[in-house]
């Protein structure tokens, strides 16, 4: 791996959609999107939410994940200094490729949600040969 | 008295230098539509709180490793040093995005008193670190009570 430092991104928040009723601020999670040939695995970055706390939510090819978070002190703390903001985690995507629903793997750690999804059989990529006449 | 934080190499006087901040964060929200806070440009972003007793430095870090980080304290500094690794997946993986990043960091934050170093704790919970410094007595509030002539 090359050395590279880390620079500062500000977290996106979400955009408003419907009405809220837990108050704070929502983010966007910074988030990884791979194909392998049987699966499509997403990795999202949600800070600060416990793994009981994740909701993973798949209807048809329409992906929601999103992530609660505590609030950021504990009784008798004050604020500071206050460099980033802390919030609930909402991201949605919508899969090209349709997912096996029954065989879906989350494993949330550190922070970090690692969502494994298999493809259905149907979408798997197939290597087409070409006959010569 | 509150603890105030100064960064190092800035004015000595730090109720003129919260009072600064104050400002500037006052300015930068107005001016600015998501109000962003203070902006340091340097990784990771800290917030710092305390209570009675403890000064608690947090840090988002997710997916960093509690090996992977190497926080030291020197005289009236706290530095923060780490690398966060994103392991590479197999070869025959095609990206459709890639924000996550990876790369080291280091960081340094002054801080307002001598802390005793083996009065510091620091958990990483959920991604999230949490650096606690205990307060030296003398900076700790105190009651005082009203004498009856």
């Amino acid at each position: 791996m090359t050395e590279k430092e880390l620079q500062v991104k500000a977290k996106a928040e979400a955009p408003a959609k419907g009405e809220r009723v837990r108050p704070g601020r929502v983010f966007l999670p910074a988030v990884d999107i791979f194909e392998t040939p049987e699966t499509l695995v997403l990795v999202a970055d949600m800070p600060g939410v416990p793994a009981d706390k994740v909701t993973v939510d798949l209807r048809d090819n329409h992906l929601i994940i999103s992530g609660e978070v505590a609030p950021p002190l504990s009784q008798g703390e004050t604020m500071v200094d206050q460099e980033y903001y802390t919030g609930d985690y909402i991201r949605e995507f919508h899969l090209g490729s349709l997912i096996n629903q029954g065989k879906i793997e989350a494993l949330m750690k550190d922070g970090v949600l690692r969502l494994v999804l298999a493809k259905v059989e149907r979408a798997k990529p197939r290597k087409i040969k070409v006959k010569t006449a | 008295m509150p603890i105030i934080f100064r960064e190092p190499g800035l004015t000595q006087d730090p109720l003129r230098e919260l009072l600064q901040r104050r400002m500037d964060r006052l300015f930068q929200g107005a001016f600015s539509p998501e109000g962003s806070p203070w902006q340091v440009g340097v990784y990771p972003l800290v917030n710092l709180s305390e209570d009675r007793d403890y000064i608690y430095v947090r840090a988002e870090l997710p997916g960093v490793k509690a090996e992977d980080l190497e926080i030291t304290i020197q005289d009236l500094s706290l530095i923060l040093r780490g690398e966060r690794k994103i392991a590479s997946e197999e070869k025959q993986v095609n990206y459709q995005r890639r924000e996550r990043e990876s790369g080291f960091f280091r960081r340094v934050l002054a801080l307002p008193s001598r802390v005793h170093p083996d009065k510091v704790e620091a958990t990483c919970k959920n991604g999230v670190l949490t650096i606690k410094l205990a307060k030296p007595e003398e900076v700790k509030p105190r009651k005082i009570k009203v004498k009856v002539a």
